[in-house]
């Protein structure tokens, strides 16, 4: 039986981070994936970062993660969501060429010599006295190994629905993950349903380009990750169209087609990146709806009309599609459709992304309940780090809401759980106005370092970039990159601020060392606290005074019930 | 395990009536221990209270409240006993004689309450007013207070801030996505003016402090005006000495009297001169300019035109001197008690004026100062940088959430409990 220190299911956006981060933290690692040669896909729309989401991807870059190079690498537009707006909230967003992309993670993770990438399903958790052990491959072989981490994404239990039509699958063409799924139910993990969709992929060549107002792309230099230094790709426009009343009229009368409105998906679904049925649905008096046409690549035809995401039927997507202007001729190479999955309610982990009813199970992305490709990247290097650390008997790796966005979200996620996917959004962070997304490697990379999570590499780069930063703030031009000048002149900008929150900040660590018990005999126990707010508080179950005052639906009072408490018992 | 606390929670006897209470698990022991089987809860029952060796206490109408639905929250016991010294005393003898009963910190039945979830932080606080309320403007200000009326104002402030601020994230998350914004053409400041207005209009409410120590009344004026002799005429007592010497009162006197359920404090002060060689009397003179930085009422003794701001010029003995009486607000003299009489009217009409309407509560200092946060960040909303807005709106938030109880902190509940007498 081979044995690693961690051993990672799943190859998308959180498993290849998990399974770098892991890696760079010193622990033997093995990559277990259905399909090696899919490891790095974009399942659904070509772009990397936006709105909260850059933040996410600059963090990730910050803790030498795999993203922002691989999105740099493949980038072929480039916008900055929110220009006109504060620093804080721009968005840097990339469209990235999926091949380019996905070529990128894998010679990336090609590098780590202690990361073996094993091609095979994994078909069952093995435990001993409530560890894990091992992972039984579909094969027959056996993985043994101190830490596991999930990150299947849509993969468990995987229904994919279009029209009337089902299949079993993550992806399209891609068999679903169901021994393992059968598997977590019977061990009585709390798991949901959730469900995501995708629309229809589009011939470029079949696009009228001329009738459509263009988009193009960035003309500042901005990257993704301050270590890129190699030259843009060359750079595509994309276009934007509108949806029409005949296009409405066409999905309201093939609703009847539509699993979503026929009852058939019982899971959740994004409330902010809704189908088009949905949308016409909810906002009906609208006259028309945005779409971008996005390229897909650089020597690759397809496009994705980013604002489509649709599970009715294929007739009615093509009757759709060409109510649209400047597609009135388009071609559909693939159809748009819906997935349903598991999920597993995240309020069953700990901020370490470990289950907490198993010890040594590490969960990461989809799985946990998000959408989007950032926010399982991100999740997927905090789960790897701590994967390693048990491992190898290291310091956990947990980061607080006032140190990034990765934070925030993992906080959400095991203290909120979902009842949606979750997608990060800025409004989400109460300190934004620190956590911007220049400021990241600022913010994130020196802790990374204590932790030992970066590569020489990266402490290379870092070590030039703090005397770069040493510089500017002495008020030193010559030498400094200009991303560095003016982080170092919003930091200025925003100090008042900051200096306010610090305080906040220092309050909110203080409560976190207040203690509480959130099981349900102890909740009981405090007075004054409703019977709402105890099972609330339960099903959170926040270690902390400063967790619990975060968990939705717990008003003040409550919290300064739990707090009396808490005084009252020492 | 929790003790059982008792106190005598009425008056200092004798008194008609003293009411024991006693809270906490044992409370239901203790009452049948001293009157042998309790009258149903909540309905009150005659009967005989006697120590261990079975010596009759007192005669007394005893209630017994089983918890969780008390005002502490815990089991509930009262004894209303015949007001004298010794009964009371002999009472708590035998309570305090009882195993695991002890007599209770100053506030702790209160501080019981809150613990136990019976109170909020504010309510807490509008008790502690309540109980320590001497007039009856006090006592409403304190009730209102007691009764939840401003914590149901900032529930409102709250949920109305957070519809703005909704818009405003969906502006800054999904300003660039088209779909959710497009319609929302968003103007805060116009939006925000309400809620702005009735922040403010809630800071011009007296603090609470001023009806608890009293509306300061400063009397000054130049060496030998007849502040002390006016000074002991509106206290109807002697309480400055008096002379005809100038520069007799050297230091700040102070005295409190409660005239039609207001509360003042009368401040004598040193007579103002720029020359004097004595040390002391010099010291006094800035203390007296101290005072009238602070008063909120000046009687201004002196020369009409040499009267501070606002300062309720006085022609003081009106008897003896003649005065402008264009130039003077009032004429008084010591022997004239209706002259006195209509120089409490006017600053009786003065104060209410200051204090306002007493009925929708009094502002604790607490309260004000995060109640000022909250508006000053709301007034920093200009719609400019919604990202700065955004944070502005986190901050109102986040202070008017505190006054709910959100932000209490160790320093603050000791304060407020510091302020209970015992047994309350």
């Amino acid at each position: 039986m081979k044995q690693f220190d961690v051993v990672v299911v799943g190859g998308g956006h959180a498993g290849t981070e998990a399974a770098a981060a892991a890696a760079r933290r010193g622990a033997s690692v093995a990559l277990v994936s259905q399909s090696l040669a899919q490891i790095g896909t974009m399942s659904c729309n070509p772009s990397i970062g936006g709105l909260g989401k850059g933040h996410l991807v600059r963090e990730v870059d910050a803790l030498d993660g795999l993203m922002a190079r691989a999105a740099d690498d493949a980038a072929i537009h480039h916008r900055m969501l929110n220009r006109s707006k504060g620093l804080a909230v721009q968005g840097p967003r990339v469209q990235a060429d999926r091949r380019r992309y996905r070529a990128s993670i894998q010679h990336q993770l090609a590098r780590y010599a202690n990361l073996t990438l094993i091609e095979g399903e994994a078909f069952a958790l093995h435990l001993t006295n409530g560890s894990v052990a091992s992972v039984a491959l579909a094969d027959g072989s056996t993985i043994g190994t101190t830490a596991v981490v999930l990150a299947t994404g849509t993969f468990l239990g995987g229904k994919i629905f279009r029209g009337l039509d089902r299949a079993a699958g993550g992806r399209i063409d891609e068999r679903p993950a169901n021994r393992l799924g059968e598997q977590l139910r019977a061990l009585r993990l709390p798991m949901g349903r959730l469900k995501t969709g995708t629309p229809p992929r589009l011939d470029g060549r079949t696009v009228d380009w001329g009738a459509l107002e263009p988009q193009p792309s960035d003309n500042d230099e901005w990257r993704m990750s301050p270590m890129t230094r190699t030259p843009r790709l060359p750079q595509l426009a994309c276009a934007i169209t509108r949806t029409s009343a005949a296009t409405h009229d066409i999905i309201r009368n093939g609703l009847t087609t539509s699993p979503l409105f026929g009852g058939d998906i019982e899971g959740g679904g994004p409330r902010y990146c809704p189908s088009i049925e949905d949308k016409v649905h909810r906002f009906g008096d609208r006259d028309g709806h945005q779409i971008f046409l996005e390229p897909e690549g650089l020597d690759d035809p397809w496009i994705y009309p980013n604002g489509i995401s649709t599970s009715l039927s294929a007739e009615v997507q093509d009757a759709l599609v060409r109510s649209v202007a400047g597609l009135e001729r388009a071609q559909i190479v693939q159809y748009g459709y819906a997935v349903e999955y598991d999920y597993i309610d995240p309020r069953a982990l700990d901020h370490r992304l470990a289950l907490a009813a198993i010890h040594g199970l590490f969960c990461a992305g989809q799985l946990n309940g998000t959408t989007g490709y950032e926010e399982a990247a991100a999740q997927g290097v905090i789960a790897g780090c701590n994967a390693a650390a048990l491992a190898h008997d290291l310091a956990p790796t947990t980061v607080d809401r006032a140190r990034g966005y990765i934070g925030v979200m993992i906080d959400d996620l095991v203290l909120q759980g979902v009842s949606e996917p979750y997608r990060m959004l800025t409004a989400r962070a109460e300190y934004r106005l620190a956590l911007r997304a220049d400021n990241a490697e600022a913010r994130l990379s020196g802790w990374a370092d204590t932790l030992g999570v970066l590569t020489p590499a990266r402490q290379a780069h870092l070590r030039q970039r703090h005397a770069m930063r040493d510089a500017a703030r002495d008020g030193i031009q010559d030498g400094v990159d200009a991303d560095i000048l003016r982080e170092i002149e919003e930091d200025r900008r925003y100090a008042p601020y900051l200096e306010r929150q610090s305080e906040e900040i220092a309050r909110m660590r203080r409560d976190g060392d207040v203690a509480i018990s959130s099981d349900t005999l102890s909740l009981r126990s405090v007075p004054g606290l409703s019977t709402e707010m105890i099972e609330r508080l339960e099903r959170a179950s926040p270690k902390t005074l400063d967790e619990a005052s975060r968990v939705r639906g717990v008003t003040p009072a409550a919290v300064a019930a739990l707090w009396l408490h808490s005084r009252k018992r020492t | 395990m929790t003790d059982t606390i008792f106190a005598l929670s009425s008056g200092r006897p004798p008194a008609a009536i003293a009411v024991v209470r006693v809270s906490g698990p044992n409370a239901r022991a203790a009452g049948e221990a001293l009157a042998g089987t309790l009258p149903p809860p909540r309905i009150a029952g005659l009967r005989r209270l006697r120590d261990v060796e079975g010596g009759t206490l007192d005669q007394a109408l005893t209630l017994f409240f089983p918890g969780t639905a008390t005002a502490t929250g815990e089991d509930l016991l009262e004894l209303h006993l015949h007001g004298g010294r010794a009964v009371v005393a002999a009472v708590e003898a035998a309570l305090a004689s009882q195993v695991g009963l002890r007599r209770a910190e100053p506030g702790e039945f209160t501080r019981r309450a809150l613990i136990n979830g019976r109170l909020d932080l504010a309510q807490a606080e509008g008790l502690a007013d309540l109980l320590e309320a001497e007039t009856d403007m006090q006592r409403r200000a304190a009730l209102a207070m007691a009764e939840g009326g401003m914590s149901r104002t900032i529930i409102d402030w709250l949920d109305r801030l957070s519809m703005a601020a909704a818009r405003v994230e969906a502006e800054l998350d999904f300003g660039d996505e088209d779909e959710v914004t497009q319609a929302t053409g968003l103007d805060l400041p116009p939006l925000l003016a309400p809620v702005i207005l009735e922040m403010a209009a809630m800071l011009t409410r007296p603090p609470v402090e001023r009806l608890r120590d009293g509306v300061m009344v400063v009397l000054a004026g130049p060496r030998n005006a007849g502040k002390s002799s006016l000074f002991n005429a509106l206290l109807g007592r002697p309480a400055a000495i008096v002379t005809d010497i100038a520069g007799t009162t050297r230091d700040v006197l102070e005295a409190g009297v409660i005239r039609a359920g207001l509360p003042y404090r009368l401040v004598d002060t040193a007579g103002l001169t720029n020359q004097t060689a004595d040390p002391i009397e010099a010291i006094g003179i800035t203390r007296a300019k101290a005072q009238l930085d602070v008063a909120d009422l000046i009687l201004w003794l002196g020369e009409p035109d040499a009267a501070p701001a606002n300062a309720l010029k006085i022609g003081a003995r009106g008897d003896e001197l003649e005065h402008d009486r264009v130039s003077v607000d009032h004429v008084t003299s010591v022997h004239d008690q209706a002259s006195i009489d209509a120089l409490w009217a006017i600053i009786s009409q003065r104060s209410q004026q200051l204090i306002g309407d007493l009925a929708s509560g009094a502002l604790h200092a607490r309260h004000r100062s995060l109640l000022s946060e909250a508006l000053s960040a709301l007034q920093a909303v200009d719609g400019h940088d919604l990202l700065l807005d955004a944070e502005h709106l986190r901050i109102a938030n986040r202070a008017l959430a505190a006054i709910l109880g959100r932000d209490a902190t160790e320093a603050m509940l000791d304060a407020l409990f510091g302020r209970f007498c015992l047994g309350k």
